[in-house]
């Protein structure tokens, strides 16, 4: 116990100030950044079939693959020794996504999770998170691409209205690697998630997608950060927001560092937001540092705007009626990235509750 | 049998340095069956006069009316116009990310028809409709009017009037842009629909060269936001030989 409290000591409670948690409700946080929290290990991550030959799901004793700064993140560290490990052994291909989901309803107590993915030496998966219970949880995500290994993760966050998710999703890609993720998030009170890619070997890539839609009330975070330390990897981010109602809001901040040892990095991100009513807020705040002039490419772009007039004007010129036309084109904003998924049943239950947010949110009544 | 009666229209749109009248009191009465061509120099009105009757929000009526059959066009939404039977076919259709054409298509045929068309017959109907537009298959899963050619626009628009059977269509400069072999396609295409639903056609153009494939009743001169002059066929000869030197300076 004496390491855990020197551990909990060295934790730097945020105050909100800092650059990482300046657009962050802190009090809204269920006292996981400041300790007060009184976590469990609730476990609520479930497969939802058998998992295939080659698949393991085991809990461990293990350390971190690599340190954080994150305050929630170390506290859940301090808190627990134990790991849920997903393990993709050497050189299987699984052909069908592998489903967990988080269903259950616990509002009394805050759930302290640490998961980690390990998809070895040229595997290949696709592993789906489907939250849609009520919970508060913070959640340590730990993913290691190994080399020539292949992992599509998508994580749902369809939560239910009071949940707190605050969550740090680290991936480090081996060399060769690929890792697509793709971050839906639709449901929770507030939602904060720090999707980070560290390269540690060449000819790496990696496609980080998300879309994320808020209404009234509702704060979505999506904090990314893509750390090229190695030469030639690739990234492409592309997130995707729609905001509608008092006090929606939704942050996007794209962070991309090319290191001096970078040469060859490819990479580009961007964020677009739609603000579908007065009194919602959308932060975009996209940043490329550079260490390193031999690259292929860097760049980025971010971009916030209403319904377009003229694409409204030309469908309702066909007869579709206003409601109809900007759900044609919330649809089609989205499309883009849902349709990633390749799952019908997921991609069809995400474009409906799509739908019923702008219905409830009267942003298609203009 | 339908009418479209424009009287006295007078339309603005709102600048930086305020309103500025851009129709200044425009009369034209469109039957069903006829084709009206409205030729005029460039930044005349004439796309504002097309939109206007659409219900583009972007203008303001100051004054006059329109009436479809009666019916006061002014007061419904874009919407409305569209289920009361009219069609604008724009001179730059509008690209609408991530929905694909065979999806708005269908949308607009199920509010414009008050019911979803029976699929099998449906997806006859747009194969059929993109067939005779001479368009690839293909367009049918690819975003509306995204990455389309500037023909390619046309030949949409010019699908979706035969597909939707409005009442009275405008061709906002339909023909502008065509190839040779395009050009007499997409005719093909008005001259059809008028055949099978005896629309009336308000074509706007620049050029004679389309008016050799469909046949105007009457060619209106515009100039500085109102018709200057009517005439039969022969007024667009006249106007392809001399321009609009006389009207513009009158
Ligand atoms: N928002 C605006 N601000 C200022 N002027 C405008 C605005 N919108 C339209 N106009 C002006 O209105 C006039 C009529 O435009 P319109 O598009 O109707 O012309 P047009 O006859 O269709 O021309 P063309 O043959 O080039 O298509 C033009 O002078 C145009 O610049
Ligand atoms: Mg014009």
């Amino acid at each position: 116990m004496t390491s855990l409290q020197s551990n909990v000591l060295e934790i730097h409670t945020p105050q909100g100030r800092e650059e990482a948690w300046r657009f962050t409700p802190l009090k809204r946080l269920a006292g996981m950044h400041d300790g007060s929290a009184v976590a469990s290990l609730l476990n609520s991550l479930k497969p939802v079939q058998a998992l295939p030959s080659g698949v393991s799901f085991d809990t461990v004793e293990a350390d971190a693959f690599s340190p954080t700064d994150d305050a929630i993140t170390q506290r859940i560290r301090a808190f627990s020794k134990t790991v849920q490990r997903l393990t993709i052994s050497k050189d299987t291909e699984i052909a069908q996504p592998i489903h967990f989901s988080r269903s259950m309803r616990d509002l009394d107590s805050v759930e302290f999770a640490r998961i980690q993915i390990v998809v070895e030496p040229h595997a290949k998966a696709t592993v789906i998170f489907e939250n849609s219970g009520d919970l508060r949880i913070g959640e340590d995500l730990e993913i290691q691409v190994g080399a020539g290994a292949h992992l599509t993760f998508i994580s749902l966050q369809e939560w239910g209205a009071s949940s707190i998710h605050a969550a740090r999703h680290n991936a480090v890609v081996e060399r060769d690697a690929t890792f697509n993720s793709i971050i839906v998030t639709v449901g929770g009170s507030l939602v904060r998630l720090l999707p980070t890619v560290e390269f540690a070997g060449p000819g790496s890539s990696a496609e980080l997608l998300g879309v994320y839609f808020a209404t009234a009330g509702q704060f979505f975070e999506h904090r990314i950060f893509v750390d090229h330390l190695v030469p030639q990897a690739k990234s492409r981010v592309n997130y995707k927001g729609a905001l509608a109602g008092q006090d929606a809001h939704t942050v996007w901040i794209g962070d991309v560092f090319i290191r001096a040892a970078a040469e060859g990095t490819d990479t580009y991100e961007l964020n677009r937001n739609l603000l579908l009513s007065d009194g919602a807020r959308a932060d975009s705040v996209p940043n490329l540092e550079i260490e390193t002039g031999e690259i292929v490419g860097a760049g980025h772009a971010s971009t916030t705007g209403r319904f377009d007039d003229e694409q409204l004007f030309y469908l309702m010129s066909r007869g579709i009626n206003s409601a109809d036309a900007r759900r044609l084109v919330v649809r089609g904003f989205f499309t883009e990235i849902v349709s990633q998924i390749k799952d019908q049943v997921i991609e069809d239950r995400i474009m409906a509750r799509i739908d019923d947010e702008l219905a409830k949110a009267g942003a298609i009544n203009g | 049998m339908s009418t479209l009666e424009i009287r006295g229209l007078k339309v603005s749109v709102t600048t930086e340095n305020g309103d500025v009248e851009i129709l200044k009191g425009v009369d034209l009465t469109i039957k069903s069956g006829e084709t009206h061509a409205i030729m005029g120099p460039n930044g005349s009105g004439k796309s504002t006069l097309a939109y206007s009757i659409a219900g583009h929000p972007k203008y303001t009526i100051t004054g006059g009316t329109v009436t479809l059959d009666g019916a006061d066009v002014l007061e419904m939404s874009v919407d409305e116009r569209a289920k009361a039977g009219l069609f604008l076919a724009m001179q730059y259709p509008v690209e609408v990310p991530g929905v694909s054409v065979s999806n708005f298509l269908r949308t607009a045929a199920t509010a414009l028809r008050g019911e979803a068309p029976k699929l099998r017959e449906w997806v006859g109907e747009v194969k059929g409709a993109m067939e005779a537009l001479k368009m690839d298959p293909s367009f049918a899963s690819r975003n509306v009017n995204e990455g389309f050619s500037g023909g390619e626009k046309k030949r949409h628009e010019i699908m979706q009037l035969e597909l939707l059977k409005p009442k009275i269509a405008i061709l906002d400069e339909t023909d502008s842009g065509l190839d040779v072999d395009a050009l007499r396609v997409v005719s093909e295409g008005v001259n059809r629909a008028k055949e099978n639903s005896n629309v009336g056609v308000l074509l706007i153009t620049h050029y004679t060269r389309i008016l050799k494939y469909i046949k105007p009743d009457f060619v209106h001169v515009f100039a500085n936001g109102k018709i200057v002059e009517e005439g039969g066929p022969e007024l667009a000869d006249k106007l392809e030989a001399q321009g609009y030197e006389e009207y513009v300076n009158a």
